[in-house]
């Protein structure tokens, strides 16, 4: 396997020391194979132990390594350096406070998850504990999609509005909303439906799209947004129809 | 330091850790739960978890088979009445997860769709694509914000256990965030923390799997057991240590040498079965260790493929097709072509044995209770007999929800009858001691040890002596190794000084957990000169027995080093046999 | 000492130079500005048909100067780039169609949209005798 030297232009940022960020340099010898993450994890081991990042699975998943890399989120595990240019430059997500080097505070994104209540509500008894509800196979493809966020939160560092005023709820929690509201098994969209219409939900969104298109994961919250304006909008007309709350 | 009081006190939030929040929050409001966990719960590593989580359906299998499944597939070191709860709770906990909407795969008539998996008779293994524990764990920790109760405590590093005249009393953590520690004091410790797959060099585990919780509670005088039992998984990427999972081989995939042989036949899992239609516990779907093993004799032989990441063999999904493989292991291609460039579709995919698994981890039995009172132990850091020598693909998934919501039950009846923790300027005193020897350990310098060049040792020692296959002289060198790494541990520096996400620190004390551990499992593969599940022995080929039933547990001496003693397994109904994958035809 | 989280500055005025895709987006937006001056066209129109003929061929008149034949064109192939194309290409996002277990693939919900397009169009067109 044939080697390649790169230049990582990574933010320092050590409230400790620092009032503000900087950028260090690093050259590290790359394999072919690499993805950023692996040149990170080869800094930190050789060059500069006190590079501090967030990462753990190596395989997509786990979604800890969100990262600028060349003013891009991305997932660092997945963004390999066969698709970069020799010098790569590396910021922690945008959007978020830095806590340290590579390291944001999500404290916001977290507490809004809660808001989404993205769990099973039931009005009808659940069934039996021994019996599953059938659900078929249309109906889980239905949702499935916005169930695979990996809570990476490059939606939010893609996002302008919620860089502009971050009472947004954002993209990732609003999908999830959509994904339990969607679900055959659901039957708590009303309850959803107040939380996320009002002024710092769904409407806020002005569809600029950024979110699905950095979305490692193919989750397309841009889409779960704009099917959720539409719902809201039903229910409204409905409501002002006098049909009352579904 | 800051003191915080919680009347269960959870140590981990994976898989385990949030299915035991969960049943106790849901049983009683009344108790406060404390959830800490080294990262934010949905990072744990359950979601690396591909395969599913085996447990009965469907009328043509029986709870008596997956049991029976669960003790050959253990080689017998299973203690089986802890199987028979397991397999007896297991369909009724996956259900449980369908109702808090897991995104389980569907059969036509909309049921729960099972697929075969190795080592076991019948197809019962529940799955979301090739998914299944990243569902899972995201089911379980949406789910759990429903509880006001459940405090969490995310990237909170948990340092040491607190106890008193033998018994638990709470546990030490560091915030990552500002540096700051934490005495979390409770009559109960549920330890949650996963595996320690990190030791190896070549793994699956992520990089937060090192240990922490085995290591807390082995340096509090409990015991680890069957440490020697690590499973490697047949099926890893070259170079990464990525998994595909085994899944691939239930749903039809084959695995063939550079001759294109399906070299399983060779090695007693024979005989061939027409290719795209696995037939179960035969060939492709034998149990992970004989596989791991058919490697490591075709690798010794010759006959692997050479690719720039060593020597491997290959994993052929071409006849499944891309719709099927699109449908039921996407994750399956996106990481093979992106990591080893061969798409599953068009070409067959290189593959190795890697590390996987931890049969091994804190004596705990059913109920999830350790010797220590007070300190429960559940999930894949706990060891309660129900792996044996080897696990079974997905009994893991399905063991922390059983686990998880059996040890609840009975920590939470524990901590009503232990009441108000009391004040107790003791505990407070211990919990200054661990943060005191942290300060020491970031002031020190000038030792020139360094903690990346410890650790490498560590991982190429342990898979030099306790690897696939292990002897006597090999096992003994480790054993001394570890103990000089050990030794040297005293005289590494911690670079960053700094409080604040001070990851250089974290991955120092990560080191000494897994240093602990890694002797553990070189002393135990010494002393259990026999063969068995996961522990085979180049000088001593044979199960024994006679002498080995039992499982073994080490005991850490105060000079650091481990004992190893000795426990009987639990034996209800299925006596020690003959482990049998060659479909039925030898019977 | 110990945390102090930093936060970056985001300029509430020229947040959207920061990447070409806010760039792209921020043209589409302005679109407004047009559909602006055609409200106030379609206005200015209504009022000159109202009161007479003359006023009315005045109105037609001034618009046939190169300055406003030139806005015309301008107006009419932006809005084709940033309202047609854009919104046509975004629609499947907020409409998804599903039959069965298979999704509708995008093209189609895209090409229905042209198609309902063209529709109105020669409506249009009958409508004011063009066709
Ligand atoms: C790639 C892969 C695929 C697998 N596939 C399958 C499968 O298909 N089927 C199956 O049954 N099993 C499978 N397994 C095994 C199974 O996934 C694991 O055994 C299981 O998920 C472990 O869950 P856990 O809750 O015990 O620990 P984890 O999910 O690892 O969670 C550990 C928790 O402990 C916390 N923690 C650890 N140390 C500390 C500390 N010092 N302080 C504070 N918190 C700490 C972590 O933050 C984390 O929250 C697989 C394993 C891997 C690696």
């Amino acid at each position: 396997m044939s080697m390649r030297q790169m230049e990582l232009e990574v933010m320092r940022y050590d409230p400790e020391q620092d009032d503000e960020p900087h950028f260090q340099s690093y050259s590290v010898p790359c394999e072919d194979d690499w993805a950023i993450l692996d040149a990170l994890n080869y800094v930190k081991e050789n060059i500069d132990t006190t590079l501090a990042y967030r990462w753990s699975c190596h395989m997509m998943v786990c979604g800890s390594c969100g990262m600028m890399v060349n003013g891009e989120p991305s997932l660092t595990c997945k963004t390999f350096i066969r698709d970069l240019p020799d010098k790569v430059r590396i910021e922690p997500l945008e959007n978020f406070p830095i806590e340290r080097d590579l390291v944001v505070v999500l404290d916001d994104v977290m507490e809004k998850l809660r808001m989404a209540k993205p769990f099973i509500i039931r009005h009808d008894e659940p069934p039996p504990e021994d019996q599953e509800y059938t659900q078929s196979r249309a109906a889980l493809y239905k949702f499935k999609q916005y169930t695979m966020c990996v809570n990476c939160m490059c939606c939010y560092a893609a996002c302008p509005q919620y860089a502009l005023d971050s009472s947004f709820i954002g993209p990732a929690v609003l999908a999830l909303a959509h994904r339990y509201n969607i679900d055959s098994r659901d039957q708590g969209k009303s309850e959803r439906l107040d939380l996320l219409a009002d002024h710092d939900g769904v409407w806020e969104c002005s569809f600029v799209g950024a979110c699905s298109e950095v979305c490692p994961k193919s989750v397309d919250p841009a889409a779960a947004v704009q099917q959720m304006k539409i719902d809201g909008a039903k229910e409204w007309w409905k409501q002002k129809l006098g049909g009352g709350k579904s | 330091m800051e003191k915080i009081t919680a009347d269960v006190v959870i140590v981990g939030a994976g898989g385990a850790g949030l299915r035991a929040a969960i049943a106790i929050a849901e049983s009683d409001p009344d108790l406060d739960v404390a959830l800490i966990s080294k990262v934010y719960p949905m990072r744990s590593h359950t979601c690396a978890a591909e395969g599913g989580a085996a447990g009965v359906k469907g009328a043509d299998d029986s709870l008596e088979n997956h049991f029976h499944d669960t003790v050959s597939g253990g080689d017998w070191l299973c203690d089986q009445e802890v199987v028979e709860y397991f397999v007896n709770q297991a369909p009724r906990e996956l259900v449980q997860l369908e109702h808090w909407g897991c995104p389980w795969s569907r059969e036509d008539d909309g049921s729960v769709a099972v697929r075969p998996f190795g080592g076991m008779k019948k197809k019962r293994t529940w799955y979301a694509a090739d998914k299944s524990g990243f569902h899972i764990l995201h089911t379980l920790f949406q789910t759990s914000l429903q509880f006001p109760t459940i405090k969490r405590f995310d990237e909170y590093f948990a340092l040491e256990l607190l106890h008193k005249n033998g018994k638990c009393r709470g546990v030490v953590a560091m915030e990552m965030r500002s540096g700051r520690f934490f005495s979390f004091q409770s009559s109960v410790v549920i330890m949650a923390t996963g595996g320690g797959g990190q030791c190896f060099p070549f793994t699956t585990n992520g990089a937060i799997k090192t240990g922490d919780g085995m290591a807390m509670a082995y340096r509090a005088g409990v015991p680890l057991k069957d440490m020697e039992f690590v499973q490697y998984h047949p099926t890893g990427l070259p170079g990464t240590g990525i998994l595909l999972t085994e899944g691939c081989r239930g749903e039809g995939g084959i695995l063939v040498n550079k001759d294109g042989r399906r070299y399983l036949q060779d090695y007693g899992m024979g005989p061939e079965t027409p290719v795209g239609e696995p037939v179960l516990k035969t060939m492709e779907l034998g149990p992970r260790d004989r596989l791991s093993q058919a490697f490591w004799h075709e690798q010794k032989k010759g006959n692997t493929v050479e690719t720039p990441w060593g020597d491997c063999v290959l994993l052929d999904m071409r006849h499944l097709g891309e719709k099927k493989i699109n449908e039921r292991l996407p994750l399956v291609r996106e990481l093979a072509s992106s990591y080893v460039g061969h798409d599953p579709v068009t070409d067959p995919v290189p593959v190795r044995p890697v590390i996987h698994f931890m049969m091994g981890g804190i004596d705990s039995n059913l109920n999830g209770e350790t010797p220590m009172p007070g300190l429960f132990a559940i999930g894949e850091t706990a060891c309660s007999g129900l792996h044996g020598a080897n696990r079974l693909g997905s009994n893991s998934l399905t063991d922390l929800l059983v686990s998880g919501r059996r040890s609840a039950e009975r920590a939470a009846e524990y901590a009503r009858k232990a009441g108000e923790i009391p004040e107790d300027p003791a505990m407070t005193a211990q919990s200054e001691d661990v943060v005191t020897a942290i300060r020491e350990l970031l002031q020190q310098s000038g030792g020139g040890e360094s903690i990346a060049g410890i650790r490498r040792e560590m991982k190429s020692t342990l898979e030099e002596g306790a690897g696939i296959y292990r002897d006597e002289e090999g096992t003994l060198k480790a054993c001394e190794k570890i103990a000089e790494l050990r030794g040297r541990y005293g005289k590494i520096e911690v670079h960053d000084k700094s409080n604040v996400f001070n990851t250089d620190l974290q991955q120092a004390l990560e080191l000494r957990n897994l240093l602990d551990i890694a002797e553990t499992v070189a002393e135990a593969s010494l002393e259990r000169r026999e063969s068995r599940g996961a522990h085979q022995r180049l000088d001593h080929v044979e199960r024994d027995d006679e002498h080995f039933l039992k499982h073994s547990l080490a005991y850490r001496q105060p000079d650091g080093r481990p004992r190893i003693d000795w426990l009987d397994v639990t034996i209800t109904r299925s006596k020690p046999g003959v482990r049998d994958y060659s479909g039925g035809k030898s019977e | 000492m110990s945390r102090q989280p930093y936060v970056r500055p985001v300029s509430k005025t020229t947040w959207y130079m920061r990447n070409g895709r806010y760039r792209k987006y921020m043209l589409r937006e302005v679109t407004c500005l047009l559909v602006g001056v055609y409200c106030f066209l379609t206005i200015w129109a209504l009022a000159a048909l109202a009161a007479g003929a003359d006023t009315w061929n005045g109105f037609l008149a001034s618009q046939q100067n190169t300055v406003m034949v030139v806005f015309h064109a301008f107006a009419l192939v932006y809005f084709l780039i940033y309202q047609a194309f854009d919104w046509f290409k975004l629609a499947p996002k907020a409409m998804p169609v599903q039959l069965g277990e298979k999704k509708l693939p995008d093209r189609y919900i895209i090409i229905a949209h042209y198609v309902a397009w063209a529709f109105v169009s020669l409506f249009v067109f009958w409508l004011t005798g063009v066709i």
